[in-house]
């Protein structure tokens, strides 16, 4: 990690902690100023990164640890302009780009944790980290001006104007 | 048959929501509907489970529908491009009905 993050949570490959590290980046997305939909998908993109971990890196061995830093990023104005999340292991080392998401063509199950977290984040930057383990970094923006948006995401807050509020699909 | 699990499924909690459908499958009812209402959130293990229940439902031909979806979890299903391959709609009742 270059800076010092404001938050790092540390915890054991367990999946039955990942519930609490989603309910941590959700809430902090939210208090730096992502809507709800937005903090939601960002804390979906951390759990499917730290799945990947579990499963892959770890291959499901509870006792591995893993870091995850938390650092709101400050623009040139006033507040946060963004969300820095950078997951770390202990586990195995992979070529980082052998890591892509599948064809979303191919209906089958598993394989789309990378996929999504590529599409929920700005920014993902897969790396070895020295000797042993891989570090994941990411960002999201949060965008103020009006051009971005259009880019809301099914299940935007309530009265935004640009959610599609529409439960069902036939 | 409804199916209608509650609270998250994530990676911890998606094997106990494959058991259940497994077990509806099991008794080859004529249509099987997973009503997701109580569902607050779910993650790709979450959806992998649904798509192997739609790969069963296929093999023993019996319809499978999705209902109840709120936006987040909607969402998901979208970002996976998933929602145009399960038949998804509103509420419990149009699923009994279809």
């Amino acid at each position: 990690m270059s800076a010092r993050p404001d938050l790092i949570l540390e915890m054991v490959a367990n999946p039955a902690y990942l519930c609490g590290a989603r309910e941590m980046i959700n809430q902090i997305a939210k208090r730096v100023g992502f809507p709800d939909s937005q903090a939601c998908q960002i804390a979906l993109a951390v759990d499917e990164a730290l799945i990947n971990v579990i499963r892959h890196g770890y291959e499901t061995r509870a006792d591995g640890r893993i870091w995850v830093a938390v650092t709101p990023m400050v623009g040139n104005g006033e507040g946060a302009d963004g969300l820095r999340v950078v997951i770390e292991d202990e586990a195995k080392q992979v070529d980082p780009g052998s890591i892509r998401g599948r064809s979303l063509d191919d209906i089958r199950p598993g394989g789309l944790g990378v996929h999504i977290i590529r599409e929920v984040m700005d920014e993902v930057l897969y790396e070895k980290r020295g000797a042993v383990g891989m570090r994941l970094s990411m960002v999201k923006r949060l965008r103020t001006d009006a051009a971005a948006a259009p880019t809301c995401v099914p299940g935007c807050v309530p009265g935004c104007g640009v959610s599609e509020g529409n439960q069902t699909n036939g | 048959m409804v199916i209608a699990p509650d609270g998250e499924i994530g990676y911890h909690e998606a094997p106990a929501f494959r058991i259940f459908l497994r077990q509806g499958f099991d008794q080859k009812p004529k249509r099987m509907v997973a009503d997701l209402i109580g569902v607050s959130y779910m993650s790709t293990p979450g959806l992998a489970t649904l798509v192997e229940a739609l790969q069963q439902s296929k093999k023993l031909s019996i319809p499978l529908v999705i209902c109840g979806m709120n936006d987040r979890v909607r969402a998901i299903f979208e970002i996976a491009r998933l929602h145009t391959v399960f038949k998804i709609v509103g509420t419990r009742e149009e699923a009994i009905s279809l």
